[in-house]
Order: C-alpha cells, then structure tokens, then sequence
C-alpha cells in the first residue's frame, strides 16, 4: 500500500453559534469564536488516499484527477465564503475545525476514482487540526 | 448520528527549555563518546512544539471533540508551566534520573496528559528541532 497526500490551501470565514444555547451560554463555551460578525482563517486541508501504484503510470491515483475533484468539491464550495452561511451542509452544524474536516471526509470519500480516501487532515491554524480516519483503518497507516 | 469515521483533534504547543543529556550510570568518558556536544556541562535548549492528538466523540451542541480552553488551561498547567522556560533535569523531578532525551520527554508528557477527562489521548509528538521529531502513542 501506498500513500499520497496532496495539500491545498483555501480561506474562508467562519462562527460559533448553537441557536439551542443562550446568549451568555453562547460567550460562555465560545469565547471569542461566538464574536457576532465571524472571522476567518487560512485552513490548509491535506487528503491522502491510500492505494497500490497502477503497473503500467506507476501512479495510485493521477494527482490531476485528485486536483480537479478538490477543485470543484472543496475550493469551489468554502474558498473565500462565511461557512455557516454560505456551504449549505453547514448549516445546522458548528463549522469547528472538526465537524469542517468530517463534512470534507463525505464530499471527497465518494469521488474518488482509484484507491482509498485513508485520511482527511485540516489546519485551521498551524497549531490546531483535525484528522479523519475510517473508522478501524487508522492503523493502517 | 452514527459516527463512521474516526476523528481526532490536534492541537500544538510551543515551549522553550534547556537539557542536558548525561547519565550517572555512564562513566565521563562514555557520556561523551553516547551524548556528544549533548553532554556539555552547562546544558543547551531548544524551542519544543508538543503536538497532541485526542479522540472522542464530536459534541453535537458545540461541534467540538473537547472544548480548547479546557484543553489548554490542562496542557498549560501540566506541561508549558512545569516545563517552560526550565531546565528538564534540574527542575523537572522525573528527569532527575531520566534522561531528557526527547523520547523521554514524549512518555512523560504522555502520562501527564491522558488523564484529560473530556478525550481520549491518542499521541503525543514533539520537535526538539524542525529536523527531529518523536511521537509516543502510549504503548
């Protein structure tokens, strides 16, 4: 087995807010992220798919091919956009470094042609990610 | 909603400190030849970033796998203060005996931090330098 990782950037603003809590309970397990207007960050996403080199490219999956699904299923949809409002699966959801990084696990893990989404990695900063596995396959690695 | 993935929240820390590496079971002689410029009497530092990992299950009210100020008020108080701006083997009581190779230094900051009660610790790594890194994953 062999593992490719392609890393792309994209910037996109976002907030936390659960309509259920108060106002005070907002601030309370928010803090600064419950700030009215939002703010943003520069996410770097890194997919690795996991598979055996084709015999005759020597490639797992040809990384145009990988480019263009990121292209049109992620920087299409949240680059330079406010998350809770303009990526519609987000709606109901925090858009927390978490739920963000599960929400690209199931747009990509679907698409891809040849080998296996193995795992989805999301900087929200250069000191604060999430990973996504399959569940039991983590190991793997 | 059933969780089909596994998710894991990584967050980094950076904290200056000093080490030097010399055993007591070693005579002069053999701390030099194993520890190299490691072993000068005075010590030497460097900028450490701790890298942890948590699982659990993602809070649906607050989108979160453990909520970050918890998480860093427990990682400040166990590990950047203790360890910050300190000499390993003269402040630290663990590496009074123990080396403080990196190694070391991943497992005891293992065992500080799996008590957190909110997530499952997953690993603990850390750059001594942007050249060297080891991880511990607590088995």
């Amino acid at each position: 087995m062999v593992y490719l990782t392609r890393k792309l950037e994209f910037s996109a603003s976002h907030r936390y807010h659960n309509p259920a809590l108060s106002a005070e309970e907002n601030r309370q397990v928010f803090g600064k992220c419950n700030n009215p207007h939002g703010h943003g960050h520069n996410y770097t996403l890194e997919v690795t798919i996991a598979g055996e080199p084709d015999p005759v490219t020597g490639m797992v999956l040809d990384l145009k091919e990988l480019k263009e699904i990121l292209d049109c299923e992620i920087t299409q949809r949240m680059d330079h956009r406010f998350l809770n409002y303009e990526v519609a699966e987000l709606k109901n959801q925090i858009p927390t470094c978490e739920n963000v990084a599960r929400l690209i696990w199931n747009l990509l893990d679907t698409k891809i042609p040849q080998g296996q989404l193995h795992r989805v990695r999301l900087y929200e900063s250069a000191d604060l990610f999430a990973d996504c596995y399959r569940n039991g396959a983590k190991g793997m690695a | 909603m059933i969780e089909t993935l596994h998710i894991e929240l990584g967050r980094r820390y950076h904290f200056p400190a000093s080490h030097r590496l010399h055993s007591a079971k070693l005579s002069e002689e053999e701390n030099n030849r194993v520890f190299g410029k490691c072993n000068n009497p005075y010590g030497h530092g460097h900028n450490y970033t701790v890298e942890i990992r948590f699982s659990g299950p993602v809070d649906s009210a607050t989108g979160m796998i453990a909520n970050l100020s918890e998480l860093d008020a427990f990682v400040n108080e166990r590990v950047i203060e203790p360890f910050g701006h300190r000499s390993l083997q003269d402040d630290v009581p663990a590496f009074r005996e123990l080396v403080p190779t990196t190694e070391n230094l991943c497992t005891e900051i293992f065992k500080r931090l799996k008590s957190f009660p909110a997530a499952k610790l997953e690993a603990v790594r850390i750059e001594e330098t942007s050249n060297n890194s080891f991880e511990y994953e607590g088995n």
